[in-house]
């Protein structure tokens, strides 16, 4: 690295100014087709939604805001969205950041495996995550039935449904794959000797941490966490299905306005009050990380992990370990199970219970039995829903790689033109994940509805929505890992005459290879995962499958539900290969150039 | 790449087994329209909820008679895709909505997304049914809200099941019954106002008083109540909110073939709630021809007796007959609660924040 330096050192004047004349041609280069995309897919139908909606108010624009704020129920409301997104984001820090370090200081057997495996709560349905954990956790479920038995209970101990206990609980379920995955990767290429000096100089383990190691993982922690409270702060399915009736976040409260109440004006004003907090939140971030960001020597995988040996590392390793996988493998492993169990319900005279193993289920899946006009196949379902998901993972590089490559090209000079644009627009990105799906998804509906883009009836409107969701998360993984790479390497390749495009090719991708991957990962992943708008927008003839689970569960009787957990067991196995899948096509990992 | 592969064969086996078994294999689905024979093929457009089917035969008759392409589009549940329709109105993407329900049927008609249509079918219908004179919206079919109860729980616990909505109030029922959340769920609006119509404005908080007094469990939604909470799927409540039409379902789509329903229904009379559900032609269509032939379609007995057993609800035309499980099962209210969708659309929020106040604070 140091003879990289050394070049630079010969004629700094030149090679600074050619950098800024570069950076801020291609920076404001870069941004054309991010916010192209934003512009017609995610600012137009907004604007167009909520400008509809407040049309049909008949007092104005600011009357739904004031009677938003005036109402003591929504300021409650309110309240509790962002309270309970701080608690479930902490919780979710606390178990995804022991399992970051294991995953990246580490190399034991199995790993990618039980990142996979770790990373599909995020796909799976609310409904059929809340049937998961009602089997364990549930008034008959396991656990109760287990501690009933032992400590011979007249009550179950446990009460699980409707308690702010579960909402907590299935946000750090859904929510850790995303502290194990970028702080975990961002952490595996940080140079280990960094800390061991520290403690050669006579740090102890704490100060270690808190001053050397915190500081150096702080932007990728600061990055998963914004994510991570977005998505709680804006969580639905979860509060709806496992909080019950008495709680309510604004996410909720604008289904329950737009859909049950048709206030439209009400529903539009909190869809703005929800957008403003995460805009909020997100300038704060972006404040923050600029000081936290510095660029670093990352080091190849290989360099930095090391092999479980002594016993206290294979301690942390088992604690760490076996929490995960009670936290997010317990829960499905048990769905599956299920979706292969043959139960007897209660009969006459007898008690039911385990009445053996079957496939019933999945066979059933591949048939019409109501000859139905929408019946769809399991394959085709899944080969829909991965066309779905590799459409979006291509559209969601496409626009997100140049954007965070733009935001982490980020000029010395903090008033040149592309440093303004990258510090108005870093924020801006971030907005569709604080945007209701409700909202959006109607805004889909209504405004895209004129040639050329009449997408209103296309298939085409669920990869779009997807690729809105997922990136954000493209933008927030990749940036940190670009933004790490020091600039002389740019420099000096900029000196010795190669063209950005050069640079790009043969320093940038190579480093961020690793960024890549997990970029690509969660566009997968949320893809395949994502219900809310997809439910509003998605053709019948070309069902997702979670919207094909969501079918099956929604009817009466034994043979619906039996099916509903087969295909969630088959959604589960394919996001895993998917994951898997994805990790084999690594670009070139850091130090392999 | 061993795991890899490993998953791949446990996918690939788990697929296989999803493979119709030769004997029931179903006919392929019709994937591309039939040669045209004569005149341009046209497309008629029907605009839905998700719960919308109907079996391909049935539909492939329509298309195959007026020569047209009938293209479903579905928006999320009732009241989204009712906001679709509402929203769109000037630039309407479809020729016929259908699925508003009476809780919904004033939105939609104060919104005049309706042109009126006197189908000759509507004389098969009782007048019961015809809840807008103007005929912009006629019914297709209905579907009763009403408690089920757990017959093998009852009969174990030797216990009589409970035949009205008051019995749930008392001592012998107590921490037997869930309910959906009238706020986020339909079935739930439907028994808050059955509680409504059978209590009077002035009585059904107070019904409702008893029933938190009882234990009662609340929950968002119906796959929470029915699959989650309800003792046949495991959960510790052995009477449920659900629909007349779900014991017939629970034969249909039992595991092994059974006798006889495993759920009863409470049916006494103001117990339940009639979801009626309309269909229309939109403002503005531009098929407004096909659109006609289309609602006669729905309230022909050709459509009406497939509806049963695609979307679980019970045909309105007098001429449609049951069959199957549907024809030896099913049990409706006689005299369902009543509450007019003009009474309903004035005061939805007030009721429900009534309900919230009492049931769950």
């Amino acid at each position: 690295m140091d003879r990289h330096g050394a070049a630079l050192e010969v004629r700094p004047e030149a090679a600074s100014s050619l950098r800024s004349r570069l950076g801020s041609g291609l920076g404001a280069l870069l941004w054309v087709l991010p916010l192209a995309f934003l512009l017609v897919f995610y600012f137009y139908p907004l604007a167009t939604i909520l400008q509809v909606s407040f049309s049909r108010g008949a007092a104005g624009w600011a009357a739904p805001f004031i009677e938003a704020l005036s109402s003591a129920s929504i300021r409650s409301v309110l309240w509790f969205t962002i309270w309970q997104a701080a608690v479930s984001t902490a919780l979710t820090l606390l178990v995804g950041l022991p399992g970051a370090y294991l995953l990246a200081r580490y190399d034991f057997p199995g790993k990618s495996f039980l990142q996979a495996l770790t990373g599909i709560p995020f796909v799976m349905p609310t409904l059929v995550v809340a049937a998961a954990f009602n089997a364990l956790l549930g008034p008959r479920g396991w656990v109760n039935g287990l501690l009933v038995e032992v400590f011979n209970l007249q009550q179950p101990p446990i009460q699980f449904v409707n308690t702010l206990g579960a909402i907590l609980l299935a946000h750090v379920f859904y929510n850790t794959t995303i502290v194990l995955r970028m702080v975990g990767d961002f952490w595996a290429h940080i140079d280990p000797r960094l800390a061991q000096a520290a403690q050669v100089l006579g740090a102890s383990r704490l100060q270690t941490l808190r001053h050397v190691v915190l500081p150096l993982i702080m932007p990728a922690v600061a990055a998963s966490a914004l994510l991570v409270f977005i998505f709680d702060f804006t969580s639905f399915g979860v509060i709806l299905v496992l909080g019950g009736p008495r709680f309510a976040t604004l996410e909720v409260e604008i289904y329950r306005q737009t859909v049950s109440l048709f206030n439209l004006p009400l529903a539009a004003a909190l869809s703005i009050i929800q957008l403003l907090t995460t805009l909020a939140l997100t300038v704060l971030y972006t404040w923050l990380n600029r000081r936290l960001s510095t660029p670093l020597n990352l080091r190849p995988r290989t360099y930095t992990q090391a092999r479980l040996v002594s016993w206290r590392s294979k301690l942390f390793a088992a604690v760490v370990l076996g929490l995960l996988l009670a936290l997010t493998v317990l829960p499905l492993a048990g769905l599956a199970a299920r979706s292969v169990t043959h139960f007897e319900p209660p009969q006459r005279g007898e008690s039911g219970g385990f009445a053996g193993f079957t496939l019933n289920y999945y066979r059933e899946l591949g048939v019409n039995r109501q000859s139905s006009i929408f019946y769809v196949p399991p394959a085709r379902a899944i080969s829909i829903s991965l066309g779905y998901a590799g459409l979006t993972v291509l559209l969601a590089l496409l626009i997100g790689l140049p954007a965070s490559w733009a935001l982490a090209r980020d000029p010395a000079d903090s008033r040149s033109a592309a440093a303004r644009i990258n510090r108005l627009l870093d924020p801006v990105l971030m907005l569709p994940l604080g945007t209701s799906a409700v909202t959006l998804g109607l805004g889909f509906l209504i405004a895209l509805d004129e040639p050329p883009l009449d997408l209103r009836a296309s298939p085409l409107l669920v990869p779009l929505a997807h690729t809105l969701v997922a990136f954000p998360f493209v933008v927030r993984s990749l940036t940190p890992a670009l933004r790490s790479i020091r600039p002389r390497l740019r420099q000096a390749a900029a000196v010795m005459g190669a063209t950005p495009l050069q640079v790009l090719r043969h320093i940038d991708l190579p480093l961020v290879g690793r960024a890549l991957i997990v970029a690509a990962t969660f566009a997968f992943t949320i893809s395949l995962g994502e219900f809310g708008a997809t439910s509003l927008i998605s053709r019948p003839e070309y069902p997702t499958v979670p919207v094909a689970i969501y079918r099956l569960i929604s009817r009466p009787g034994a043979l619906n539900y039996g099916q509903a957990l087969a295909l969630s067991t088959l959604l589960m196995s394919i996001t895993a290969a998917g994951m898997l899948f994805i990790e084999r096509f690594r670009v070139a990992d850091i130090g392999e150039f | 790449m061993k795991r890899g592969t490993i998953l791949l064969v446990i996918l690939v086996l788990l697929l296989a087994a999803c493979a119709p078994a030769a004997e029931t294999e179903s006919p392929p689905v019709q994937e591309t329209p039939q040669v045209e024979n004569g005149g341009e093929r046209r497309t008629l457009t029907v605009m839905t909820h998700d719960s919308f089917a109907a079996s391909e035969e049935v539909l492939q008759a329509f298309e195959e008679e007026h020569n047209v392409d009938v293209q479903i589009l579905t928006a999320g549940d009732a009241g989204s895709a009712l906001n679709r329709a509402i929203l769109s109105r000037g630039n309407p993407l479809a020729d016929v909505f259908y699925g508003v329900d009476n809780s919904f049927l004033s939105r939609a008609l104060d919104e005049g997304i309706f042109e009126p249509y006197e189908s000759p079918l509507l004389a098969d219908i009782p007048d019961e049914f015809e809840l807008d004179p103007t005929h912009h919206a006629l019914p297709v079919d209905f579907g009763d809200v009403c408690f089920n109860y757990d017959k093998a729980y009852f009969e174990e616990a030797g216990l009589e099941p409970p035949q009205h909505i008051e019995d749930l109030v008392r001592e012998e029922y107590r921490s037997l019954t869930v309910v959906e959340n009238p706020a986020t769920s339909s079935p739930g609006l439907s028994f808050l106002l059955a509680t409504i119509g059978h209590f009077g404005e002035d009585g059904y908080l107070e019904y409702w008083q008893g029933l938190v007094e009882n234990d009662l469990l609340v929950v968002n939604d119906w796959e929470t109540a029915y699959y989650g909470e309800f003792t046949r799927a495991g959960g510790s409540r052995p009477v449920v909110l659900s629909y007349a039409t779900s014991p017939p379902a629970e034969v249909i789509f039992a595991e092994q073939p059974m006798d006889e329903p495993p759920t009863g229904v409470i049916t006494a009379d103001g117990s339940c709630f009639r979801q009626v559900e309309f269909v229309g032609i939109l403002e503005g269509t531009q098929n407004r021809d096909l659109a006609e032939r289309w609602v006669d379609f729905m309230l022909s007995p050709t459509f009406q007796e497939d509806i049963p057993l695609q979307m679980f609800v019970i045909p309105v035309n007098e001429n449609a007959e049951l069959s199957g499980v549907f024809a030896e099962f099913l049990i409706t209210a006689e005299n369902p609660a009543e509450v007019s969708p003009e009474e309903i659309s004035a005061n939805r929020e007030a009721w429900i924040q009534a309900w919230t106040d009492t049931v769950l604070r």
